[in-house]
């Protein structure tokens, strides 16, 4: 199920160059501006949890997963030059699988591990706060990876409606519309953290029973699909 | 004009060695020249911004984000025809704070299929096979984003200005403020198309064009924004809110019309930066506008050859 050759190929393909510089611009961002608050505010409880929650999990996650998620495949399919991958005698899902694997590693390290450092730096763990949200960020990693390659095997603009989905559903109408936030990632991954820090300083919409389940059939029914599309891919050619 | 011309030439001494004169004409019409191609240019940039003249598949995201960007303004008219209101619910300034998503969306789907695609399918080298020059190509892209944006944002505020003198609101109040609304989208525009064509023209690639463009214009947002947040709660003074503002596109055109076009800021606390900073805020504005359009004559000096 874990083609080492493909894995190899797509790390150097999200990691080349360019990717890797605005992959690792945002954690050093995230992680400088928790040392500023923490120089002007000094340590608390709630401002961490504000800007872990506000900036880390809310903005960064969806960033880097939808950069890592369809940057994965899309520019692949994109130049046409995923037939060649395509052409070797590898399951189609077990390329899906890979890729997905990949991916999920990629958001975690840049999303996860920077979650972590700027939590110590912001109140060095009080109340849990940073493991929480590491948690988070890691569980959210799994399903944005997940759905975001799915939607690179399915569209040509997948970056776009990667983040219609992060910025305009999760942040936009999730703030407005109650129910729009059951349907939302970064709540369920919310409801998992939760349970880790057990205080009141995270909270999520969402039951920890539901968002596991929803979390899990996310994950599960993305892969498969995309598995599903790459075996009926046709190329499509330039606009 | 095909009249067979055979030349003998002097080194081939067997004679079956001729240049045959096929008939081709010089054109001799009228050339349109430098500004002609220039504005061929940027029309065809900004129809290509709403997908005109392209595939039904890129109409959809410009059209529908331009349908986003209009209903809320719709709905808010007919809120305040219907409820015989004295103001609309929200200032004409406030609105492109509101709908910044939507804004920056648009921006980042659409500033690399600008300038992008160029680059990767090598046709910028053909543009400037013709009598364009760096600066012409520049300014018609530049040109054609800002008022593909400008579209896009002074549309709602239309809607709203039509809908607030159709339910007989104070006519003078009304103008005013959609002219404030005017200045202050003009120059959002500007200056969200000169940051998106410069993170832009960096990458062939569009789909990470995309993703750049939109992770700077929604992490610098959340940065200021997560920073002046706490900046309020440390109650260190309204003068540390309004500097952090500077950093974040949109939270510099609040300030800017905060403290100029009569607007109520967006910034917590409602208090946006003082006369003084104001004039910070405008120079930084341009500044930053100029910079944009200074880096992308840099970028495309020398370029695709």
């Amino acid at each position: 199920m874990y083609d080492p050759t493909v894995a190899r190929l797509t790390y150097r393909a999200l990691l080349g160059r360019r990717r890797a510089l605005i992959l690792g611009a945002l954690p050093l961002l995230l992680i400088a501006i928790s040392l500023a608050v923490r120089a002007l505010a000094g340590a608390d409880d709630q401002t961490a949890a504000d800007v872990l929650g506000g900036l880390a999990l809310a903005t960064m996650v969806p960033i880097i997963g939808v950069i890592a998620g369809t940057g994965a495949i899309g520019p692949e399919i994109d130049d046409g030059s995923v037939v060649y991958l395509l052409s070797k005698p590898i399951k189609r899902p077990t390329i899906i699988y890979t890729k997905l694997i990949v991916a999920i590693a990629v958001t975690m390290v840049f999303s996860a591990v920077p979650t972590l450092i700027a939590g110590f730096i912001l109140n060095g763990n009080g109340q849990q706060v940073a493991v929480a949200y590491t948690v988070a960020a890691l569980v959210a990693s799994i399903a944005y990876a997940a759905l975001f390659l799915l939607l690179g095997t399915v569209s040509r603009h997948a970056v776009v409606f990667g983040l219609v989905y992060a910025l305009v559903w999760e942040a936009l109408f999730g703030s407005l519309v109650p129910g729009a936030r059951t349907l939302s990632v970064q709540q369920w991954s919310l409801a998992v953290a939760q349970k880790v820090s057990g205080g009141d300083l995270v909270t999520s919409d969402v039951g920890l029973t539901t968002a596991t389940v929803l979390l899990a059939a996310v994950t599960v029914l993305a892969t498969w699909y995309a598995g599903q599309k790459l075996r009926s891919l046709t190329l499509a050619g330039e606009e | 004009m095909a009249t067979e011309q055979s030349t003998q030439t002097p080194a081939t001494a067997s004679g079956d060695t001729r240049i045959h004169n096929i008939g081709y004409r010089s054109y001799d019409g009228p050339r349109l020249g430098r500004s002609y191609a220039r504005l061929s240019l940027y029309s065809q940039s900004l129809r290509g911004a709403y997908g005109l003249g392209r595939s039904v598949k890129s109409k959809v995201l410009p059209m529908l984000l331009f349908v986003v960007m209009c209903v809320p303004a719709a709905i808010m008219v007919a809120v305040a025809v219907a409820t015989k209101a004295n103001d609309l619910p929200v200032d004409y300034t406030r609105y492109a704070i509101i709908m910044q998503a939507v804004i920056s969306l648009y921006v980042a789907s659409q500033a690399p299929q600008s300038v992008s695609r160029d680059l990767r399918f090598k046709t910028v080298p053909l543009y400037f096979s013709r009598p364009i020059e760096t600066a012409d190509y520049v300014r018609a892209k530049f040109a054609a984003l800002a008022s593909a944006l400008f579209i896009l944002t002074a549309a709602p505020l239309l809607v709203l200005y039509i809908g607030a003198l159709l339910a007989k609101l104070d006519f003078t109040d009304q103008t005013k403020g959609f002219a404030q609304g005017l200045v202050s989208v003009a120059l959002l525009s500007l200056l969200f198309a000169g940051i998106g064509l410069v993170i832009a023209s960096v990458t062939p690639r569009r789909g990470f064009g995309i993703a750049a463009v939109i992770a700077v214009l929604t992490i610098s947002y959340g940065a200021v924004s997560t920073l002046q947040a706490i900046a309020e709660v440390q109650s260190s003074g309204d003068t540390a809110i309004a500097w952090i503002g500077l950093f974040s596109p949109i939270t510099l055109i609040d300030g800017v019309q905060s403290a100029f076009l009569g607007a109520t800021s967006a910034f917590p606390g409602g208090v946006g930066p003082s006369n003084a900073e104001g004039v910070v805020y405008v120079l930084f504005t341009l500044g930053l506008i100029a910079a944009c359009y200074g880096l992308l004559m840099r970028r495309y000096k020398k370029v695709g050859l």
